[in-house]
């Protein structure tokens, strides 16, 4: 039994998520066999591409209930952009499609930016807290945006723990994530003067919009921790 | 906040990443795969390897050498060097490049373009230009490494291939080149007042206050770089802490 499986649903460099993951762990599988993904003790959804796509990806090769059975289990699943967006229930990307649902929500193009916000999203940009320290007091408070230096404590506990506030990541995408509920939005991003989900996560699930295994030694550590968190 | 990318360039020919003087009078720099780990560490955002000379000789690029330079990077690899198919393009992203970039082919085929994005998607083709002087405010789109005459004025193909849906520009001066005078920014100029994709600079990175200009008075989107991080007269690390005096938002690597 595989500890750590990518789903090869056919999209994307899915080299680069291998190598990545090799840094933490040697049990890592590539594999689009519904036996090997029911094994594995966590999976994780690369991807590149259109939504529809990316659905069709996994219906063809009978994935789709392998992944919401694996969800429903509890096994952790991390989505990776077109795989983090794949999370969600619905997708608005050339025309309206069913998304795996596991956190509910949709996908949907950027507006219309400010000037000089070129779409795609493409480059670094840096992601901070969306989450609420706890407080004893009452509702808790939101840490203030970081300059790369200071620890988030309401990272604690999840896959983004040890980054810091305003770690930069490494973005390529049109159409970004909207979760219905806030509490599932773990870090935000602001590109040319809207700010999006870049973040997402509930219990087992979760998604990064950026790519982690493009992001340096910053987006390695959100691997490791969720190889950790898998073990 | 959305920055600016610093982006080393490693162009190979052989075993050994090379580099001239207006793409010509190569001198053997080093070894690709230290080249590559050593520029990581100093905080490159991206980096672009190109096979030099493929295109001249008609030959394929060394995919192998190609996939251990990925191997040694988590940052964004555009790679190319004498793409004439899909088959080329797919090879590349194989080997581990995030995006391809096509120069001499392309203008001989602007077909491959087109057919390339509908099947990779327009993000991962990167348009390399080769810009020359040839008048005033006149570029012509050399090919085969700034060796050859394409025949096409440089800032009409740049627009043609912009209404083609190319997911961005890598602009190379071939006059500036290896001269380490700062990068031709009437160039720029004109290439990025019509492009609606990210324009990276490439050609005549002098020193910190090169980048700047490129970057606030050119509206270059990432400045590329080879000769001063080859001589070891700058690390990426320097001119980053240069960039950030000026407010420029750049990657804390």
């Amino acid at each position: 039994m595989a500890h750590l499986c990518i789903v090869d649903y056919g999209i994307g460099n899915i080299h680069s998520a291998m190598k990545a993951l090799k840094r933490f762990t040697q049990d890592v599988i590539l594999s689009e066999d519904p036996k090997e993904i029911r094994d594995a003790a966590a999976l994780v959804l690369p991807g590149q591409g259109a939504f529809e796509a990316g659905m069709e990806g996994l219906r063809v090769r009978g994935l789709l209930n392998e992944v919401k059975t694996a969800a429903a289990n509890g096994k952790p699943i991390l989505g990776i952009c077109l795989g983090a967006q794949l999370l969600l229930e619905k997708g608005h990307e050339f025309g309206e499609w069913e998304g795996l649902g596991l956190l509910p929500g949709e996908v949907v193009h950027f507006p219309a930016l400010q000037k000089g916000a070129k779409t795609p999203h493409m480059g670094w940009n840096s992601i901070e807290s969306a989450l609420l320290v706890p407080s004893p007091y009452g509702r808790g408070w939101r840490e203030a945006p970081g300059e790369g230096q200071t620890e988030v404590k309401a990272w604690k506990g999840t896959v983004l723990e040890g980054v810091t506030a305003g770690a930069d990541m490494y973005f390529i995408h049109s159409y970004f994530l909207k979760p219905k509920d806030p509490s599932h939005v773990l870090a935000e991003t602001t590109y040319g003067g809207l700010t999006f989900a870049s973040a997402i996560g509930k219990g087992n699930i979760i998604g990064c919009q950026f790519h982690p295994e493009k992001s340096g030694e910053a987006g390695l550590r959100i691997l490791q921790n969720f190889v950790a968190l898998a073990r | 906040m959305h920055s600016v990318r610093v982006i080393p360039r490693l162009d190979i020919k052989g075993p050994n990443v090379v580099k001239g003087i207006h793409l010509e009078g190569l001198r053997v720099i080093g070894n690709p795969v230290t080249l590559a780990r050593k520029y990581y560490e100093q905080g490159a955002d991206e980096l672009i390897a190109m096979d030099s000379v493929a295109s001249l000789y008609q030959r394929s690029p060394d995919f192998d050498l190609m996939r251990s330079v990925a191997n040694e990077l988590f940052i964004p690899l555009t790679m190319g060097g004498g793409i004439q198919s899909l088959h080329d393009i797919n090879n590349f992203l194989r080997a581990g490049a995030d995006k391809v970039a096509i120069n001499t082919y392309a203008t001989r085929n602007p077909q491959l373009l087109s057919e390339a994005m509908h099947q990779f998607g327009a993000q991962c083709i990167v348009l390399s230009v080769e810009a020359k002087r040839s008048g005033q405010g006149r570029w012509e789109a050399y090919t085969d490494g700034g060796r050859e005459h394409s025949g096409l004025d440089a800032i009409e193909w740049i627009k043609r291939a912009l209404a083609m849906g190319v997911g961005e520009i890598l602009l190379t001066s071939v006059d500036f080149d290896g001269t380490k005078k700062g990068y031709d920014r009437e160039l720029l100029a004109a290439v990025t007042a019509c492009a609606d994709v990210p324009v990276i600079i490439h050609g005549g990175a002098r020193d910190a206050a090169s980048l700047t200009e490129a970057i606030q008075e050119g509206h270059a989107d990432a400045v590329c770089l080879a000769s001063i991080l080859h001589y070891n007269e700058w690390t990426i690390g320097a001119l980053k802490e240069q960039l950030m005096t000026q407010k420029i938002p750049i990657r804390h690597a």
